[in-house]
């Protein structure tokens, strides 16, 4: 398995440190539910047999936080994108900045 | 008429007549249409919690269902150590009941498991690290269990040809239990499995549960590739794949699975005597009865189904191998293969109802589930036949992580993939 950074290009996985699912969002700790959610947002995981939306942090070259779409299964990569470049896209899809 | 019962007696009766008069050592049943209680997952833990059930609680109108062939999960593919050197007190008494019933075991199931209380050593490389071994043996005293810290004068005596002088790591001494050792793992299954069928217990192979019927907040029964059934109580022991089957009734688990990769290699002579374990990186050796070396070390560290890892973490475990004992630098490798773990997110297991009725959950073993095999089949077998958790399960709670009660051994806190 290695990864692509959109950097950096294709590099070997030790080059790279994995933080876990990347489709959790942090929520609102003023929020009415926040104990709730927060546990949701610290505990819980989807853990799919499939396609996986992960971070993975490029520790040993640019430092940039990638959001890789894997196949849990197979290990085949689909698609890498800057965490950056994901969070910008979901605060346009929310109408925000 | 059949022979049953395994003796030498028997085997040698048997060895004249071409050993054609065995009993097979379990059926193959079709699956009834309800059950008391129907175990999904028939690995170590599903058929040790169906043989305790019908010994133990006298519920015997149960079924294990398994999606390919019984031990073909986890229960085939670990290293096959048994220890109880842990330092939690939710821990400890239930991993020390887990080695008290494997000194039993053999008896208890007429079936050599091949049970090999060879000892496991723990090296320490350092003060710091002396110190909290020290520690962790002193916890376990206390509870009773058996841990005794050596030097490096007496590790020495023990195993000369290790590499004490490591520039980098050189070995200080160790903590060893005595008591811990190995058990062949299919003989595990085999023999639970054997042991469960005498007492009743359907074992029903290839049937893949493909949906879990809930009927007003309660589960009633399973859809398999073998037709629909029905069941008073539905427990699930699928470690690797729990969150997959917990899915199909709406659960979400504090879980994921990840891969761990294990090695063995050509046979050689007798070359090491106990279980050892390297403590300056992630190595742990131990020597077949057939002679091959087989070893481990970490997680590949990513979410993974799929029983094959990379290589960065094979070139970590050899690494550490050679800076532990370098002559084995020369032995070739037979094969590498992958398990699935189900990392809890404070690496220990589940053993509690859900919130769904009637749905029992035995989950989230880590890396950690072989030794367990005895007492979670135990104590799952506690809950599901009283509906109260056994005395020494009572802390492997699902809703521990909303309430801040998690059972962390490493302090790694929600981060599976460094428990």
């Amino acid at each position: 398995m290695r990864i692509s950074c959109p950097y950096c290009g294709e590099r070997s996985l030790d080059e790279y440190l994995y933080i876990g699912d990347a489709t959790v969002t942090r929520p609102d700790p003023a929020g009415a539910n926040a104990q709730a959610d927060f546990y949701k947002y610290a505990y819980e995981r989807t853990n799919p047999a499939g396609a996986h939306k992960e971070l993975w942090y490029h520790s040993a070259g640019c430092h940039a936080w990638l959001v890789v779409e894997r196949d849990t299964r197979t290990h085949e990569i689909s698609s890498v994108e800057t965490a950056k470049d994901v969070a910008l896209k979901r605060n346009v899809a929310k109408g925000g900045a | 008429m059949l022979i049953d019962h395994y003796s030498i007696w028997n085997v040698l009766r048997q060895s004249l007549k071409g050993h054609t008069g065995w009993k097979p050592a379990w059926r193959e049943p079709e699956p009834k249409a309800e059950y008391d209680v129907v175990i999904i997952g028939g690995g170590g833990h599903g058929l040790a919690t169906a043989y305790y059930l019908a010994k133990r609680y006298g519920i015997t109108n149960v079924a294990v269902v398994e999606k390919g062939w019984i031990g073909s999960g986890n229960v085939g593919r670990n290293t096959t150590i048994v220890r109880s050197n842990y330092m939690l007190p939710g821990n400890i008494p239930f991993y020390e009941l887990a080695l008290q019933l494997w000194e039993g075991l053999e008896k208890d199931l007429n079936y050599n498991a091949m049970v090999s209380q060879r000892g496991i050593l723990n090296l320490y490389h350092s003060d710091g690290q002396r110190d909290a071994y020290a520690r962790r043996g002193n916890a376990m005293r206390l509870h009773g269990v058996d841990a005794e810290l050596l030097d490096e004068s007496q590790v020495q005596s023990m195993y000369p040809w290790f590499d004490y002088d490591n520039a980098r790591f050189p070995i200080k001494g160790g903590l060893i239990q005595r008591r811990g050792g190995t058990v062949r793992h299919d003989a595990v299954a085999w023999g639970y499995a054997r042991a469960a069928d005498r007492l009743g217990v359907d074992i029903i192979q290839n049937a893949e549960v493909t949906a879990i019927r809930i009927e007003n907040g309660r589960a009633t029964g399973i859809e398999t590739k073998r037709g629909f059934i029905r069941a008073k109580k539905l427990a699930l022991s699928v470690a690797g794949n729990s969150s997959r089957v917990a899915a199909m009734a709406g659960l979400k688990l504090p879980i994921e699975s990840h891969v761990l990769q294990a090695f063995v290699s050509e046979g050689i002579k007798p070359f090491i005597d106990g279980v050892v374990t390297f403590g300056a990186g992630h190595f742990y050796i131990s020597q077949s009865d057939k002679g091959g070396l087989v070893f481990g070390g970490d997680l590949d560290g990513y979410n993974s189904y799929a029983q094959r890892g990379n290589l960065p973490v094979v070139e970590d475990v050899l690494e550490g191998g050679m800076a532990l004992m370098p002559r084995i630098g020369r032995v070739r490798l037979l094969r590498s293969w992958g398990g699935i773990m189900d990392m809890s997110m404070d690496g220990s297991p589940i053993i509690d109802k859900t919130p769904i009725d009637s749905l029992y959950l035995n989950a989230g073993w880590c890396y950690g589930g072989f030794k367990a095999t005895p007492a979670a089949g135990l104590t799952f077998a506690h809950l599901i036949a009283r509906d109260e958790p056994h005395d020494t399960a009572r802390a492997y709670r699902l809703d521990r992580f909303a309430t801040g009660r998690m059972i962390d051994e490493k302090g790694m806190g929600n981060q599976p993939n460094l428990h």
